[in-house]
């Protein structure tokens, strides 16, 4: 399974809710899409939910990385919300995860934007 | 391409195209392998990076999808360890010259962090010119109840 990516718009956030593999390839070029969206907006707010995704590739670590830079570039904010284990396992082995804000609570983490 | 069975264990020794079906190819063969020798199911998600990464940076960064450049795929199997060596036809590299991917002015980067998870997730790793050109990635995986350190 390659990945999915739903946007939704909760007030001012967009919230992607993305499911399946982020891999070089396929699975890293539709996240890369979604979020070079949220990045022409202005001064975007953008949470990422990982909860469906169970394996990211150091591609799609480059991909999460690229997207936070380009939204903060564009005045912006991307948070990433539930993390699955091995993604938050992955985040710390590469010092992402002091990097990026991290909920597990979907409501919360849309507070935080304000 | 050749797939042997024996009392050591199963052995794979393929070559593969130069493109991103032989990555999820090598990926799925080495778990199949490493999930009958009895690697727990989180390790072998881990094991599955490792093949992956080391993968793409044969395709990609060595053979550059060049379809007439074969990847070399091997896998053997002991009693202590699963052992999975992949190898290019490019222009070789230096692990060594490689920037820290975990250094403070890496931390952003794009890209760079493959051979770092390949070494995060496995017991062993080694790299090294390839007999007849290019490079070659040698990563081992301690089996459980092995009495091998890496």
């Amino acid at each position: 399974m390659s990945v999915a990516v739903t946007t939704r718009r909760v007030g001012e956030v967009f919230v992607l809710d993305v499911s399946g593999r982020i891999t070089l390839g396929e699975g890293s070029s539709i996240l890369r899409e979604s979020l070079r969206d949220c990045a022409a907006t202005k001064q975007p707010k953008v949470l990422l939910n990982l909860e469906e995704v169970n394996y990211i590739d150091s591609s799609g670590i480059g991909e999460l990385v690229s997207g936070y830079t380009n939204i903060q570039d564009a005045g912006g904010q991307l948070k990433l919300l539930k993390l699955t284990k091995r993604v938050r396992d992955l985040l710390q082995i590469t010092k992402l995860y002091t990097v990026f804000e991290v909920f597990d609570d979907e409501a919360t983490a849309i507070q935080s934007f304000r | 391409m050749t797939e042997r069975s024996g009392q050591a264990g199963p052995d794979l020794n393929l070559e593969l195209a130069s493109n991103l079906e032989s990555v999820d190819f090598a990926e799925e063969k080495t778990l199949e392998i490493a999930a009958r020798c009895g690697i727990p199911e989180e390790e072998l998600h881990r094991v599955g990076i490792a093949i992956r990464e080391a993968m793409v940076n044969a395709v990609v960064h060595g053979n550059r999808y060049n379809r007439n450049k074969r990847v070399h795929f091997r896998v053997h199997t002991n009693p202590e360890a699963i052992a999975i060596t992949i190898g290019d036809e490019g222009g070789g590299f230096d692990p060594d010259a490689l920037p820290d991917p975990n250094a403070e002015e890496n931390v952003l980067a794009q890209s760079g962090r493959g051979i770092m998870l390949i070494r995060a997730f496995m017991d062993g790793y080694a790299v090294s010119p390839r007999p007849g050109g290019g490079t070659q990635i040698h990563m081992i995986k301690n089996l459980p109840g092995g009495n091998t350190a890496g």
